[in-house]
């Protein structure tokens, strides 16, 4: 049942991919070149190759030389795999700083009341505004710090940011998990006369499993996107965001090399969902453990 | 005796409802706090965090590459008033068209895809897979198509955001019904149609409404990255940068502080939106 | 059986409200019911009671089609159990009231006029009929959400009304609401199916409320679920609106209430017995 389950929504994900490959050719086939103008405003995009190139060219890309005719001609699917690991390196660097901040924090807004009245509603209007403005502004660090001898590298800055992004849902979802056994469990604890640490440990840890698993798909998606954002404005290189806006000022003419670089962000993505996906199935004896 | 049933909506609703679910738990508005200390506590800190920040500048001389004195960028946001107001009503000019392509767009898949189940079949695997991925991302991809001099490209990065959260939200509400609801229905005799229109739809109103909460500020952060990858440069983000790029970070500060207010005047219209719609109702969306 | 004689006993002459005839009904391998046979006389109150899993609820359901049975046949109203359903020939109440949030207390009641195509003015004229006879006129601009649960009970069962049915199925209807609430949705309940003259089929787990409502109480048992027994019931006798409260009390102190009690009780341990010699 399950695992047949499993196999139909697998076919169902590749019959809408085939199907959205599908759709792109044909836009390219029945739209005008040069797309379709209302006035003044362009409604449908221009469908030309140097617009919209063929799905096969974009994947042929791959294969490709990244530059023409250097002496070590690295292929640039090799150049994407390796700018999309490095991002992923930094995504999860930055998913870890912020994860141990953010469960710190929901442990003192858990334990201290004051301190949840007082931060809490900042770490919710937080959510709301675009924190990731200040990319730009941490990118300044580079090169003009040291902290304990250790000079500041710009990938610091995208980690930086990447925990930035991260630690806010995860010291949210954290909280509510912390503070979402019912109040006969935590009295059942009280009367057995365990202590604080016990409670932890033996009932929130546990109960709040529901609400971080969310919280940290949530935080991983941010930490990619944090990520990518942050090397396009610290220009961080070897990352994949750095390699996007690379192949799109270089290559006006033949956008197929930035469209490569643009699938291999998304590919990115769903290896960091499909990580969070497999720490939920390790985690799933926890899922009803509350009510 | 209707535990088959429940049974098998429980099942097709737990990945959008885990989903929704952590989107809905992160954001919420949280409890509801009792007393004074709701407004002071708050308050008191953030006077705290704003003293000890210009403490530390001033004279604990940290550079203002590190971080500018408040009393700067305060100077800043007065010197640079005109100039942010009219960036900030792109950016925002941006997000909110974006907002409302995306709000209509997720709504009218989600009812779609509610009654054709090829379709729900179909675009499940898309919107799972759009929102793990950098949809930031696809900025040069729609510049390309759209040419670099029109704000459309930033539009369709935020109609894109927008419509992830309200599609599986909105999905999420349709799905939704209570059993007893059902069978009443049922035991009524009602057509398909009398079913949508007088269960399913008014009781997804809630969740559709959450969706539209949940996009109002991811609508403005869109708006704002979507600059970072080019196209016009009339906009917040792009004044962030290009400060920063200059070395004027209290200016560039100056400008973050005039995107978080843009976002939470979206992120409070969008709560004001769901509070006035849903007034009457006890419970309803997360 | 003794049904002519309890139909006789209501004054209504007719078609039968249900007619069950040898049904079976499986969900796989489980026998929710076996061999079913049972009348409900026009106008006559009949309760279903037993433990949990004996196929009284199952047996409702098919009553109202929301369930086929594997076998047998059931008529309702004289006519199929679908085509009664169709026409509206019952009004159904569950455990939940399952009001509608968004609208109002009368726009609830509406609800299965509406679904038929009734006009807006004849629908309000009869939803303002129906809030007076179970008390809650003053409430119809209101939200469900702004009632009590007993008031919302009461809601669902005018909502049931509605069509003017001459079976009214109730499953559990009063078993989320406190002993007080129920003592007196109970004799309002007799009052109105007094009023309506509807036959009622009333699923339930407590011996006092089946033996106080009913004419004839239907006693069940598990694997497979099976009617063992039928036992009189005390349903008071109905005259004025106000005598019904009183007429109520009068029966719970009664020997023969007690006696009808005790006898529903002993079947219900017969039909345990049973089955842990056949299980």
């Amino acid at each position: 049942m399950r695992s047949r389950g499993w196999l139909r929504s697998g076919a169902w994900a590749v019959a809408a991919f085939v199907l959205l490959v599908a759709l792109w050719e044909l836009a390219k086939l029945v739209l005008p070149a040069d797309g379709v103008t209302v006035g003044g405003t362009r409604v449908l995009p221009r469908t030309d190759d140097a617009a919209m190139p063929h799905v096969w060219t974009v994947l042929a890309r791959l294969g490709a030389p990244e530059v023409a005719g250097a002496a070590d001609p690295r292929s640039v699917g090799a150049a994407i795999a390796s700018g999309a690991l490095f991002t992923l390196g930094l995504a999860l660097g930055g998913l870890v700083l912020g994860g141990i901040a953010g469960v710190l924090l929901a442990l003192l807004m858990q334990r201290f009341a004051v301190a949840e009245k007082a931060v809490l509603p900042y770490v919710i209007a937080s959510q709301t505004v675009p924190l990731i403005a200040i990319a730009p502004l941490v990118v300044g660090w580079g090169g003009k710090i040291a902290i304990a001898g250790w000079a500041w590298e710009p990938w610091a800055s995208v980690m930086v940011i990447s925990s930035y992004l991260a630690f806010f849902p995860i010291s949210v979802g954290m909280l509510r998990g912390l503070t979402s056994p019912r109040k006969a469990d935590v009295e059942m604890f009280r009367s057995l006369a365990a202590g604080w640490w016990t409670t932890l440990l033996r009932l929130r840890l546990p109960a709040s499993v529901p609400h971080v698993v969310p919280a940290v798909r949530l935080a991983a998606a941010a930490a990619v996107v944090g990520a990518i954002v942050a090397e396009i404005s610290t220009g961080t290189r070897g990352g994949i965001g750095r390699l996007i806006i690379e192949y799109a000022q270089s290559a006006t003419g033949d956008p197929s090399q930035m469209y490569a670089a643009i699938l291999g962000a998304a590919v990115l993505g769903l290896v960091a969902a499909g990580a969070v996906g497999l720490l939920e199935l390790g985690l799933r004896r926890y899922r009803g453990s509350v009510a | 005796m209707s535990a088959p049933v429940e049974g098998t909506t429980a099942a097709t609703a737990a990945p959008a409802a885990t989903a929704a679910g952590g989107v809905g738990a992160v954001a919420g508005p949280g409890r509801r706090f009792r007393g004074a200390s709701v407004v002071i506590a708050p308050v008191v800190f953030g006077i705290a965090v704003l003293v000890v920040w210009q403490l530390v500048v001033t004279v604990g001389g940290l550079p203002a590459f590190l971080l500018p004195a408040p009393t700067a960028i305060a100077a800043q946001i007065g010197a640079q008033l005109p100039v942010i107001l009219e960036t900030a009503a792109v950016t925002g000019g941006n997000a909110l068209v974006g907002l409302v392509l995306g709000f209509v767009l997720g709504v009218l898949l989600a009812i779609l895809a509610a009654g054709v189940r090829v379709v729900s079949d179909l675009l499940t695997p898309v919107v799972l897979a759009a929102s793990a991925i950098p949809i930031v991302a696809l900025a040069p991809v729609f510049t390309t198509m759209f040419g670099s001099t029109t704000e459309i490209p930033r539009r369709l990065v935020v109609m894109v955001v927008v419509v992830v959260p309200v599609y599986v939200s909105t999905a999420r509400g349709l799905r939704q019904v209570r059993p007893v609801h059902d069978e009443l229905m049922v035991a009524l005799a009602a057509t398909r149609r009398q079913y949508t229109r007088f269960v399913r739809l008014p009781g997804a109103i809630p969740y559709v409404m959450t969706g539209l909460r949940l996009a109002a500020p991811a609508a403005v952060i869109a708006a704002i990255v979507a600059e970072y990858f080019g196209g016009l440069q009339n906009g917040l983000g792009s004044r962030i940068s290009s400060a920063a790029a200059n070395t004027a970070y209290a200016r560039a500060w100056a400008f973050v502080a005039a995107s978080i207010v843009l976002g939470l005047l979206f992120f409070l219209a969008g709560l004001l939106a769901e509070r006035l719609v849903t007034r009457n109702r006890p419970g309803g969306g997360s | 059986m003794s049904t002519e004689a309890t139909a006789e006993t209501n004054g209504t002459h007719g078609t039968q409200a249900v007619e069950l005839q040898g049904v079976d009904k499986s969900f796989g391998s489980v026998r929710a019911l076996s061999g079913v046979d049972l009348t409900v006389g026009a106008g006559e109150f009949v309760s279903l009671i037993g433990p949990s899993g004996c196929g009284k609820s199952t047996l409702l359901r098919v009553v109202a089609d929301l369930e086929e049975p594997t076998t047998g046949t059931v008529a309702v109203t004289g006519l199929t159990a679908r085509q009664a359903r169709l026409a509206q020939r019952y009004g159904i109440a569950f455990q939940q009231a399952g009001l509608l949030d968004w609208r109002t207390v009368a726009e609830n009641v509406e609800l299965p006029l509406q679904v038929h195509g009734v006009g807006k003015a004849e629908r309000r004229r009869r939803a303002v009929e129906l809030l007076e006879l179970v008390g809650l006129a003053e409430f119809a601009g209101s939200r469900p959400a702004e009632l009590s649960g007993g008031m919302q009970q009461r809601v669902a069962i005018a909502r049931a009304l509605a069509p003017s049915p001459r079976l009214l199925l109730m499953d559990e209807p009063f078993g989320a609401l406190d002993e007080m609430t129920r003592e007196r949705m109970q004799a309002e309940l007799l009052r109105i199916a007094g009023e309506t003259g509807a036959a009622v089929l009333f699923v339930t787990h407590s011996i006092p409320e089946a033996v106080v409502l009913s004419d004839r109480v239907v006693v069940m048992s598990p694997r497979p679920g099976r009617i063992t027994e039928i036992v009189s019931g005390r349903r008071p006798p109905v005259a004025g609106d106000d005598l019904v409260p009183d007429a109520v009390e009068d029966v719970r102190e009664t020997g023969a209430f007690f006696e009808a009690v005790t006898a529903v009780r002993e079947a219900l341990r017969k039909g345990a017995a049973t089955e842990g010699h056949a299980g």
